[in-house]
């Protein structure tokens, strides 16, 4: 039971609605890496994460997880979903969503323990959102939102994480802090798998890409993703991908 | 005014009142916060209304009718649920035929059996929180016990579920369990309260103390305690309007009920419409602006 076990998806097919969303998606992922995840709008990005970690139906595929299936591994896992699908204006404390990490180690009936508490705390210090612990969270900008959801996701102490487009409506503090947390968390083994929104952003910063439009086009370092064939497949041939990046 | 308070709790059928008042004002404010952070206030609406054909049937073959009016709140849940995901129907949608269609079975069901039984129909939609039993008191105050102690023991599972279910599943937390344990408590405050403001008002009793406590305190579990007060002391005053002007009590609780929520929506600090500076600067609402341009581009 490592930290450094490494990610199989193995022929995972997924429908939306009879619409096939995914299509034959096979890869592997090392452990302690950065991957990004890209392709145009209705790729299938969001679902790629959402159906490796049992969120929703799959029609055939495997995770696997070191040897045991992801979905069987949860309490390893940390999942930030997209801003969108979060009530803003739910009655909770900065606090209170920090402390959600911590429900699962904590257990049934269990109160949460001083280590839960300081751990809490320290995620908090980490993405500089520590003076806001009482603050509610519907009173904080996208950034600052975002980085309570990434502290959340540390205090989880997670060996997998995935984030969904982290990086929408975020100020440009937040992207830096971002990109730093995750690049500590790859530093120390751990697997980082955020989804992208668009290709403006800074793509340097990945490890490993994965371009996706349906199907896997491509998973590789960003050299061997960024060329025009593979661009034009994902994107087709209206969409210049150079200018788009520039 | 003592007195005045004091004298009606000589009488056994008043401090039965008292006793379920009390109660049904902390458990639905509590259950409740849950509907209202989730926007489920219709299935509450759902729930009550479905209640009553189990009622019925209980009572016309003598069961306990706690306990039919239950299972008819968990099958028309079952059945909204199967309508929703086995069909293209949406979830409000099949809320709205289910409901109505146990309700409409519910009164038939009652106007059929209260012609030979005793029994009064206006009694479960509206409440008569006078007329309490003291087997109904024993039963309220099991599900009280019940409901108070899942919360308590849950709470913090049902508050990472309940503000993103989807980060809760992909963490482990049992999330389908999560969400039917949810509706079970919601069946059984329902059916607690039938008796005090009647299935057609006890809607009221769930949102709207919660409702109030929102605009008042930032925090869920401040919302519920805040919210039981809220709660409590509008059912005793709508049981004590009941008593002195002999209304119906489910009126009476939503009245008073009704009327906090307004002092705290115009007076609240952070959120009041006369003590909030930002809701008091926009003047001119969407719509009149549309009514006014329409009325200008006629000229």
């Amino acid at each position: 039971m490592s930290a450094n076990a490494a990610i199989a998806v193995e022929y995972l097919n997924v429908n939306y609605r009879s619409v096939q969303a995914l299509r034959n998606i096979n890869f592997a992922i090392e452990p302690g890496q950065l991957i990004g995840v890209f392709g145009p709008n209705g790729a299938g990005k969001s679902t790629l994460v959402k159906a490796m970690l049992g969120l929703i139906p799959v029609v055939t595929g495997k995770v696997y997880f070191g040897d045991r299936p992801l979905t069987a591994q949860l309490d390893r896992t940390a999942y930030v979903p997209q801003r969108s699908q979060i009530d803003w204006t739910f009655p909770a404390t900065v606090w209170d969503v920090v402390l959600m990490g911590r429900v699962q180690k904590t257990g049934w009936f269990n109160r949460f323990s001083a280590t839960s508490k300081r751990v809490a705390a320290e995620a908090l210090e980490r993405v500089g959102m520590a003076e806001f612990c009482d603050r509610r969270i519907g009173a904080l900008s996208g950034g600052q939102q975002q980085r309570v959801f990434l502290a959340r996701a540390l205090a989880q102490e997670a060996d997998f994480f995935f984030f969904d487009e982290p990086f929408v409506g975020v100020d440009q503090k937040t992207e830096e802090i971002l990109f730093r947390i995750f690049g500590e968390l790859a530093d120390a083994g751990k697997t980082v798998m955020v989804v992208n929104h668009d290709l403006g952003e800074s793509t340097t910063n990945f490890d490993r890409l994965l371009l996706l439009n349906r199907e896997l086009i491509a998973i590789g370092t960003p050299e061997q993703v960024f060329t025009t064939e593979n661009m034009t497949r994902a994107y087709g041939g209206h969409v210049n991908f150079f200018s788009a990046a520039a | 005014m003592l007195d005045w308070l004091l004298e009606p709790l000589q009488y056994a059928f008043m401090q039965r009142s008292l006793v379920v008042a009390i109660t049904v004002g902390i458990i639905c404010s509590v259950v409740g916060s849950y509907l209202m952070v989730q926007r489920l206030a219709l299935l509450g609406d759902a729930i009550s209304h479905s209640l009553l054909p189990g009622l019925a049937i209980a009572f016309a073959i003598g069961a306990n009718i706690f306990v039919g009016a239950f299972i008819a709140g968990v099958i028309s849940t079952v059945i909204i649920a199967w309508i929703h995901t086995r069909s293209p129907i949406k979830e409000d949608a099949a809320m709205g035929i289910v409901f109505s269609a146990f309700f409409a079975l519910g009164v038939t069901l009652i106007t059929v059996i209260q012609k030979d039984n005793k029994i009064d129909l206006n009694h479960f939609l509206f409440g008569n929180i006078l007329g309490v039993t003291s087997e109904e008191v024993r039963d309220t105050a099991i599900i009280a016990v019940l409901v108070l102690l899942s919360v308590f023991l849950l709470y913090k599972e049902l508050l990472f579920y309940s503000f993103d279910s989807l980060g809760a599943q992909a963490a482990g937390l049992p999330v389908h369990l999560l969400n039917s344990g949810l509706m079970i408590l919601i069946a059984l405050t329902v059916v607690a309260s039938m008796k005090a403001v009647g299935v057609i008002l006890v809607l009221s009793l769930l949102i709207t103390p919660g409702a109030t406590a929102y605009l008042l305190v930032p925090r869920l579990h401040q919302v519920m305690l805040l919210g039981a007060a809220i709660g409590v002391v509008s059912s005793v005053s709508g049981m004590y309007l009941s008593y002195y002007f002999n209304l119906p009590s489910g009126p009476a609780i939503v009245l008073v009920v009704s009327t906090l929520f307004s002092l705290a929506f115009l007076l609240s600090p952070t959120y009041g419409i006369l003590t909030n500076p930002q809701a008091r600067s926009q003047d001119s609402s969407p719509l009149l602006r549309e009514i006014r341009s329409l009325f200008k581009r006629g000229t």
